[in-house]
């Protein structure tokens, strides 16, 4: 039973949110009732936009994010292997750290053109600095014993960087590969939003633009919440397994 | 016993930037059980990493079979005081770590032998935050037998266990060493440990440590720690380090 409690409570407060929506709403002639999202979903479906604009979004995603970790993790592992490579770009990255992604965007389109390029890009740099800078961190921050056993055990750099240094920053490295993830969904849908004529983020520009269908305009928003769920819990997911969550376990003897 | 493992020669060495070893001259032989203490801080460790390949030694050589070191060395293991199992691997993942050119089934035999000899069967899939801190270091030491290593160097290993489990640790590593006859270089801070265990004592001085004297012990194990030899070299050492025996 205690197992299913903050299901049961999960329920109820979405119950009354949706209460509260539906109060909210009742009488308004912009903002739909959680009825007519429902059934804007329907219409959606029927049109056959659901699973297109979804996978549009996605696979922008995929691209961008999957170039991000391609880069970002062996960047990191050596950034974080050698101390002394950090102070040469340190400068560089502290500035481009805090710059939004969206900030990019004039840029992207002039690089990429309107197309799917110029949204990828944007989510590659949302992404990068998340994943470089925490698989960094991780590296550079696995006990001193773990490495020096590494090292014995060892007949080559390489297999300390792959059987000991990634292993042991592993926790580290998932929590920068689940925020550059959440980053990459924020920032498709704002890119789709100008470059393209797909995607969820264009369903919600377009829905507006396009006689103020705000049923689709909500539809689309929770789509993005729910799928933003979906793709945070699988990386959860993956963080425990047992051989891999050993992040919590560890304290060596002291 | 008499041909000479390791070969230490006016070995200098500094450890951030403050001179700490200064001509060490020392033969290790092969088999032995050799214990190195000295004051704290003395450098007892720099010379076990400057030995082990993890330290650059400033001036003097380190040869080991008459090749000198120039790094760690797979053949070479070191125990580290402080847990350095893998958190990420089960104990028996742990102990096949450095066995990974061997045939899986010669592996599964050399892991299941070791997991034995260290008193962890049963324990073969648990990973080490489920272990006790004695139990980490039981599977620390397995780990570095199975490679079958020559020499082992112990840098305190016991030093974060409690009293008893102490205890119960140096007499597994005497009934391994019985059994196995590597060469052991183990610095402690604990007089008795080394008066327990080595066949002979190495008394370092205070910083930037020299060897003050090197102590033979020739009394049969098990060693009885109330018998008048075992005593009389134990307020030897005391002396040589200036302790205090009455308090």
């Amino acid at each position: 039973m205690k197992r299913a409690e903050p299901v049961v409570w999960g329920s109820l407060g979405a119950a009354v949110a949706l209460l509260a929506w539906q109060l909210g709403t009742a009488g308004s002639p912009v903002i739909p009732t959680p009825w007519r999202v429902l059934v804007g979903f329907g219409e959606l479906y029927r049109k056959g936009l659901l699973a297109s604009y979804i996978a549009a979004s996605l696979t922008r995603v995929a691209a961008g994010y999957g170039a991000a970790a391609l880069l970002g993790l062996p960047l990191g592992a050596l950034l974080g292997s050698y101390p002394g490579a950090r102070q040469y770009v340190d400068t560089s990255i502290q500035l481009l750290r805090p710059i939004s992604p969206l900030a990019w965007m004039p840029l992207a389109v002039v690089w990429f053109g309107v197309g799917n390029a110029a949204p990828v890009f944007l989510i590659f740099v949302g992404a990068f600095f998340p994943i470089l800078l925490w698989t960094a961190d991780g590296v550079r921050n696995v006990p001193k014993p773990l490495v020096a056993a590494g090292r014995n055990f060892c007949q080559s750099p390489a297999a300390v960087v792959f059987r000991v240094l990634l292993p042991a920053a592993f926790p580290r490295i998932l929590a920068g590969l689940r925020a550059a993830l959440g980053i990459a969904w924020v920032v498709v849908v704002a890119a789709e939003m100008i470059a393209v004529d797909s995607g969820l983020g264009y369903l919600i520009i377009d829905s507006r633009n396009a006689g103020q269908r705000y049923d689709l305009v909500i539809a689309g928003m929770l789509l993005i919440g729910g799928i933003g769920i979906l793709l945070d819990s699988g990386l959860a997911r993956a963080g425990r397994l047992k051989s891999l969550s050993w992040g919590s376990g560890y304290d060596g003897i002291h | 016993m008499t041909a000479a493992k390791v070969s230490i020669r006016g070995l200098a060495a500094a450890f951030e930037g403050k001179q700490v070893l200064d001509d060490i001259n020392l033969e290790v032989y092969a088999g032995e059980f050799l214990c190195i203490v000295g004051p704290s801080g003395c450098g007892k460790s720099t010379l076990l990493n400057v030995v082990g390949g993890f330290l650059p030694a400033e001036a003097g050589s380190v040869t080991i079979d008459g090749e000198p070191v120039r790094g760690p060395d797979p053949r070479r293991i070191f125990v580290f005081q402080e847990s350095s199992v893998f958190p990420w691997l089960t104990v028996e993942r742990n102990i096949g770590f450095g066995l990974t050119h061997l045939a899986p089934a010669e592996r599964e035999a050399r892991v299941h032998h070791y997991v034995k000899l260290v008193g962890l069967a049963g324990f073969e899939k648990a990973f080490p935050h489920e272990l006790s801190g004695g139990m980490k270091q039981r599977c620390e030491v397995a780990r570095a037998l199975a490679v079958n290593p020559d020499i082992l160097y112990m840098d305190e290993p016991f030093g974060a266990l409690d009293f008893i489990t102490r205890m119960v640790m140096r007499t597994e590593l005497l009934r391994i060493w019985h059994q196995e006859r590597k060469t052991v270089l183990f610095v402690t801070h604990d007089i008795d440990e080394a008066v327990q265990l080595a066949d002979r004592v190495l008394v370092l001085s205070a910083r930037p440590a020299r060897i003050r004297n090197v102590f033979e012990i020739a009394i049969p194990h098990p060693r009885d720690v109330n018998a008048p030899e075992y005593l009389d070299v134990r307020t030897r050492i005391m002396d040589e380090l200036g302790v205090a025996h009455r308090l």
